[in-house]
């Protein structure tokens, strides 16, 4: 029980980075991004195939899967810059498609379906289950306070000024001579380096990935966590995934309590309620439970 | 080699006309509402699945199937519209966007609760391939292709006709100006609303008399259908029908060089090309 209640708070601090990743983005420069789980699963291949294939340590494999989902999210950001915000969340949407796709199916580098095991985690050998849980638990908690402490200081700093300009108006801050689009692009490589970051250390932790594990759902978890938290709000972020993974494992033990359904009714219940979720909080609660404060204009 | 990809050709085009009708449908929305409803997929398996009861269960011929899944489908996005994504439309494009995609996913859990994962097939008669000149192409695929086009006929000549069609494509071109004119946005967002989702419906219908359905049909297409959308020019009607062809031909040749899986991975490239080259798509934006 220890170890489930353990694990679930790593799960916890998994979602706060990806909640962390879409504020720097959805939050602080309203831009979209409906792909997050391409981006996460980026990540964790990237390091899973360093770490295992390539010999590299835990401790290279994290930077280099942020690197490259960084560069990944520069390309989509890119080709989207110009446009309205629809086309990023259609192109995001392909851009995880594709990455699932693709490790379906380039099976020589990422073991296809079958998913890629064995994914060396920290002195996972040397220690027993329980303690390599908790010292994973010491390693998510504190990427999360890196995070938390690197959003909050972009969020204050003038540069976070412009992003949320730029989110409430970006014409404004173009007539105001700020590079829009390069800022755009920015932003939204910080976040998906975030979100690879947070796939990575999924991966060294379950020590197993496969294209089936990051389902579309993933991304809808996230969006909901940040949107109960509150959209804007870094703290608001970490305390949205915690929420988040508290709901979803007691819906786990209400479904099961449920007489009469099938396995696949009770995933299907479950599913549905956190997309309803979803829909409830963006209707009634659309600022979250810890909205986003700005300081009031100050007197002339 | 040259007859393969003949015969690549035909199979595109067929598969772009069946993909053109959920494209309209994807499109029309946009045009009106001016977001992308992602919630489309599950109104595509939708449809399927109320086509698959009549001609499973009630024994209904394919052609049945297409108008109850129409209507069916039809009906679904104008409740699911009302209840959930036209109160959420004054927070903005890309908040209603969102919350498409989180009806998309409860959708396909309602029908996943009631229908499970099973592959399902249609009933349907076995008929001998057609074959001339050394290309096959097969009868149902004949079918379909003529239910694609006279459903696409039917819409082309409601937008061009009726006063109704004219007033939405008036709300698509300038909905202020629209709204002057006492056209009502309301009624428009509903009808446009039952249109799309079931030109929706009947695109998973025809996937299902060509393949088989489960409740991630609809979105194991929706890349392809986003994808027609967008090459043809997000908003525009004949672009839709022009990019559906485009990514269906584009997607059935990429298998001379490609493992099939990559097929709907085309569609994306597809977007990416044509965002890079021709931002406003093949033809343009015009909804018309």
């Amino acid at each position: 029980m220890e170890n489930y209640l353990v694990a679930m708070l790593v799960f916890a601090g998994l979602y706060a980075l990806l909640a962390l990743g879409l504020n720097v983005v959805w939050g602080m420069t309203g831009m979209i991004n409906l792909g997050l789980v391409g981006f996460f699963a980026l990540g964790a291949y990237v390091s899973a195939l360093l770490t295992k294939k390539a010999g590299w340590s835990m401790a290279a494999g994290l930077p280099a899967a942020a690197l490259v989902t960084a560069g990944a999210g520069v390309l989509v950001a890119l080709v989207t810059a110009r446009f309205r915000g629809d086309y990023l969340a259609i192109v995001t949407l392909g851009f995880s498609e594709v990455v699932r796709i693709t490790a379906s199916n380039e099976i020589w580098l990422t073991n296809g379906t079958d998913g890629i095991s064995g994914i060396p985690g920290p002195w996972r050998g040397q220690l027993s289950p329980a303690a390599f849980n908790l010292l994973y638990l010491g390693i998510v908690a504190l990427a999360v306070v890196v995070v938390l402490v690197a959003c909050e200081r972009l969020r204050h700093s003038p540069y976070g000024r412009v992003l949320r300009a730029i989110r409430d108006d970006d014409q404004v801050a173009a007539v105001a001579g700020k590079p829009v689009r390069a800022f755009k692009v920015e932003a939204f490589a910080v976040s998906a380096a975030v979100l690879g970051l947070a796939g990575a250390l999924y991966g060294h932790y379950t020590s197993y990935i496969a294209p089936e594990v990051f389902t579309p759902l993933i991304s809808i978890y996230v969006v909901l966590a940040l949107t109960v938290g509150g959209t804007g709000n870094n703290y608001g972020a970490v305390l949205g995934a915690a929420l988040v993974v508290f709901f979803m494992e007691s819906t786990r033990f209400i479904t099961a309590a449920l007489p009469g359904l099938a396995a696949v009714q009770a995933a299907a219940v479950r599913e549905a309620l956190i997309g309803a979720s979803l829909i409830l909080m963006l209707r009634f609660r659309p600022a979250g439970l810890l909205p986003e404060r700005v300081r009031p204009m100050a007197r002339q | 080699m040259l007859a393969e990809a003949v015969q690549l050709v035909i199979n595109g085009l067929v598969a772009g006309t069946i993909l053109a009708v959920p494209a309209i449908g994807f499109t029309a929305i946009y045009a009106v509402l001016r977001f992308p409803n992602f919630a489309l997929a599950s109104h595509l398996t939708i449809g399927a699945f109320a086509g698959y009861i009549v001609n499973v269960a009630w024994g209904w011929p394919a052609s049945g199937a297409v108008l109850v899944a129409f209507l069916g489908a039809g009906l679904a996005g104008v409740l699911n519209d009302e209840v959930v994504l036209r109160p959420l439309r004054p927070a903005g494009p890309l908040t209603t966007a969102i919350a498409a995609v989180a009806l998309t996913i409860v959708l396909e859990n309602v029908v996943r609760f009631c229908f499970g994962n099973e592959l399902r097939g249609y009933d349907l008669p076995i008929q001998r391939d057609w074959q001339a000149a050394g290309l096959r192409i097969g009868a149902q695929q004949v079918k379909n292709l003529g239910i694609a086009v006279l459903a696409m006929l039917a819409v082309f000549l409601f937008l061009a006709f009726t006063r109704t069609g004219k007033a939405m494509r008036a709300v698509a071109d300038n909905p202020t100006l629209a709204d002057v004119k006492g056209v009502d946005p309301d009624r428009v967002a509903r009808l446009v609303n039952f249109v799309g989702m079931g030109l929706a419906g009947i695109g998973g219908v025809l996937l299902g008399l060509d393949t088989s359905i489960d409740p991630l049909t609809g979105f194991r297409v929706i890349l392809s259908v986003f994808a027609a959308a967008v090459v043809g020019g997000l908003g525009s009607i004949p672009g839709a029908v022009v990019g559906a062809l485009t990514v269906g031909v584009g997607e059935e040749l990429s298998l001379l060089l490609l493992a099939p899986a990559y097929r709907t991975a085309v569609g994306f490239a597809a977007i990416l090309l044509v965002l890079t080259l021709r931002p406003r798509g093949i033809l343009g934006e015009r909804a018309y």
